[in-house]
């Protein structure tokens, strides 16, 4: 017996929601009603959340169930980047606490590096109960191979129910080796975490190009594995009075470690998601050169440029700069988007700004309705006036401190 | 050297790129019924092809869905895959990435002796970027993620040029090896229509559940083997529209430097 799909005739108004809905088209109204293709149903179940008639149904086959009351706690992985912690590991413990106390239990933190035994006292300041610290010589350059085999080792000794990695680019590519060992569900990319009234985490995370959210669970393994999308999440604020446990595990023996990493090349300085400011550009610029414009801005302001994707396909941007869903997520206290209209995918990069400020000469773009104020107009009117008018501001200062 | 047998992973996904919401029933609207193929896995594909080019051997795509992947297949056959295998079967739909993983491992053991396996670094529509690491995992293999150089084919080995968050590493991994590509890897070329009419009368190998059923645990495939499950999907909400400031550029300058002032975002 294989799973499928059910569409209960009496319930189906024949309304065609989830004609619609069905990402791959699978669905005709036939006399009236729904009329699911088999042999293209991919079982996704968006037109079971598309029907406000409750008219389908997931016929599913019952399968065994693994015993989950021998898992308890969660569990973040921290990251490092050559021996300083990521803040995506403060966000991790900031929503790892918070689930943590929904359920009552432990929250645990792995931290895998050389010479970061010395920044344990700090994760159980951000929140952890319990920190499990492998520091080793061998550690110190990020690899999926003896990474996995660590994770693994405390996964055994600690047994969590849920375990939270990075949305990094390494934590999305270690995660996944680490589901297949334990053969559980892994969510990508989550934006949001919670747990329901069995326990069960919920995850929450766009799909499509950030057209839609998918609710995801992972009832009958564990642990329920997710990573978590960078600059998402609030950092966990220490307190210098909360108390924990530190434990030096020993490195596992025969750690598996099969691709050498033979150098690292760093391309550039500050990583857009670390900037408190960023003045962006869009498909409003109309040569590569005009960034300058938007990088003498940033400048006065602080902060740094970055674009969207328009812009990077041109080959106008580096990659490594461009906001959105195919880009970075980035969370500056303030991001002035020029020229950028606003979609979906690059609003899912950036709407967690603390302020927004869009300069367009389209009232109707969709980034207004994001921003917390928007100017109406031509950018190359108005960012050269807001330089002259910084740069007055600034001679003022320089003057008065002399 | 012999030559490589190099697997390619794709999928064809839903064109939803530009997609919009209807505002009444909150549901995609979509034009047509249109698929392409994930565009990331065409890179790898390009990749793959140019290294058979170089060292010779054989091509082999590799994709799961429903039947009407074939099309994918067909292109990637006119791109320059010698062989295509399509894993089709309503026991293999409704996988997440662990089952999709698993059920790929399975085809690749079946198929036998390889030297490298190419996937995209990730697909449009799932967006997870796990199939490639979990594959490799199932697998047994040692795997390079966001590859967007092949530097040096080796004798026994690969090095790669690794994407970072501030850079990129140069990495050594042996063969047999997984390889996820970034899109900066390659330019995909377009096939010729020769190349297409080749391909539209190629045979495509298609492989059901009970195929691949002798060397794997048919209750890991599909929905049965997936542990995750999608329970809602809903559409973002709407945010509410900020103050918007019109008139002369200017005066809007001004008032843009003057509200930065009052947030205590100038220093």
């Amino acid at each position: 017996m294989v799973a499928s799909i059910r569409v209960i005739k009496e319930k189906c108004t024949g309304c065609g929601a989830c004609v619609g809905a069905c990402p791959y088209a699978c669905i005709t109204l036939v006399e009236g009603k729904a009329r699911i293709d088999k042999d293209c149903c991919q079982l996704c179940g968006v037109c079971i959340s598309a029907c406000n008639e409750g008219a389908l149904e997931l016929l599913e086959v019952s399968r065994e169930i693994e015993d989950k009351s021998r898992y308890r706690g969660v569990m973040v992985v921290a990251e490092q980047r050559r021996g300083k912690i990521h803040r995506i590991t403060y966000e991790l413990l900031w929503i790892g606490r918070i689930l943590a106390d929904k359920l009552g239990e432990e929250l645990s933190c792995v931290l895998i590096g050389k010479d970061v035994r010395g920044e344990a006292e700090s994760l159980i300041r951000r929140g952890a109960d319990k920190v499990l610290v492998y520091d080793d010589e061998r550690l110190g350059t990020l690899r999926e191979d003896p990474y996995a085999d660590i994770i693994m080792d405390a996964v055994r000794a600690e047994m969590p129910s849920i375990l939270l990695m990075g949305g990094t680019s390494f934590g999305r590519a270690l995660a996944p080796v680490i589901a297949a060992r334990l053969k559980t569900g892994l969510t990508a990319d989550c934006t949001g975490l919670d747990i329901d009234e069995e326990g069960n985490l919920i995850q929450i995370r766009p799909a499509y190009g950030g057209n839609i959210m998918a609710t995801i669970v992972c009832r009958e393994r564990r642990p329920q594995m997710a990573t978590v999308r960078y600059r998402v999440m609030k950092e966990a604020e220490e307190d210098p009075n909360r108390k924990g446990l530190v434990i030096e595990r020993k490195i596992p023996a025969n750690l598996r470690d099969r691709t050498r990493v033979l150098k690292e090349v760093v391309e550039e300085g500050q990583s857009i998601e670390d900037a408190e400011i960023i003045v962006a550009g869009g498909g409003g610029l109309r040569a590569p050169e005009d960034f300058k414009l938007l990088e003498e801005l940033a400048n006065l302001l602080g902060g740094t440029v970055a674009a969207s994707r328009n812009v990077v396909d041109k080959g106008w941007m580096p990659k490594s700069r461009q906001v959105g869903l195919s880009g970075k997520t980035v969370r500056p206290k303030l991001y002035i988007a020029c020229g950028i209209s606003g979609s979906v995918q690059h609003l899912a990069g950036m709407k967690n700004s603390e302020v927004i400020v869009a300069i367009n000469k389209d009232p109707s773009a969709r980034i207004f309705d994001y921003a917390r104020f928007g100017a109406v107009g031509d950018l190359y009117e108005i960012v050269p006036e807001m330089i002259r008018i910084l740069e007055e501001i600034r001679e003022e200062a320089q003057r008065g401190g002399h | 050297m012999a030559g490589f047998r190099i697997i390619v992973c794709l999928k064809q996904v839903p064109a939803t790129q530009e997609v919009k919401i209807d505002p009444e029933r909150g549901t995609l609207i979509r034009e047509g019924i249109e698929v392409e193929t994930n565009p990331f896995d065409l890179n790898a594909l390009e990749e793959a092809v140019r290294i058979k080019e170089r060292v010779g051997g054989e091509v082999i795509a590799v994709s799961m869905g429903p039947p009407q992947a074939e099309s994918t297949l067909r292109e990637a056959l006119a791109i320059g895959a010698d062989k295509a295998i399509l894993l089709c079967d309503k026991a293999l739909a409704g996988a997440d990435t662990l089952a999709t993983s698993y059920t790929l491992s399975c085809a690749i053991r079946k198929i036998g002796k390889f030297d490298l396996i190419f996937c995209g670094e990730k697909t449009t529509d799932g967006d997870t970027a796990q199939v490639g690491p979990e594959l490799a995992e199932n697998l047994g293999i040692p795997f390079v993620p966001y590859v967007r150089k092949v530097e040096e084919i080796g004798d026994g080995y690969l090095i790669v040029h690794r994407e970072i968050e501030e850079g990129y590493q140069m990495v050594q991994v042996p063969i047999p090896c997984l390889l996820t590509v970034t899109k900066d890897i390659n330019e995909p070329r377009l096939p010729s229509l020769k190349d297409k009419l080749r391909a539209r009368k190629a045979e495509i190998k298609v492989w059901t559940a009970n195929e691949l059923s002798d060397v794997c645990e048919k209750n890991r495939f599909g929905l049965e083997g997936s542990p995750t499950r999608v329970i809602k999907v809903e559409t973002p909400p709407e945010p509410s529209r900020g103050e918007i400031l019109e008139g002369d550029p200017k005066e809007l300058a001004k008032k843009v430097v003057e509200k930065l002032i009052e947030l205590g975002l100038v220093r």
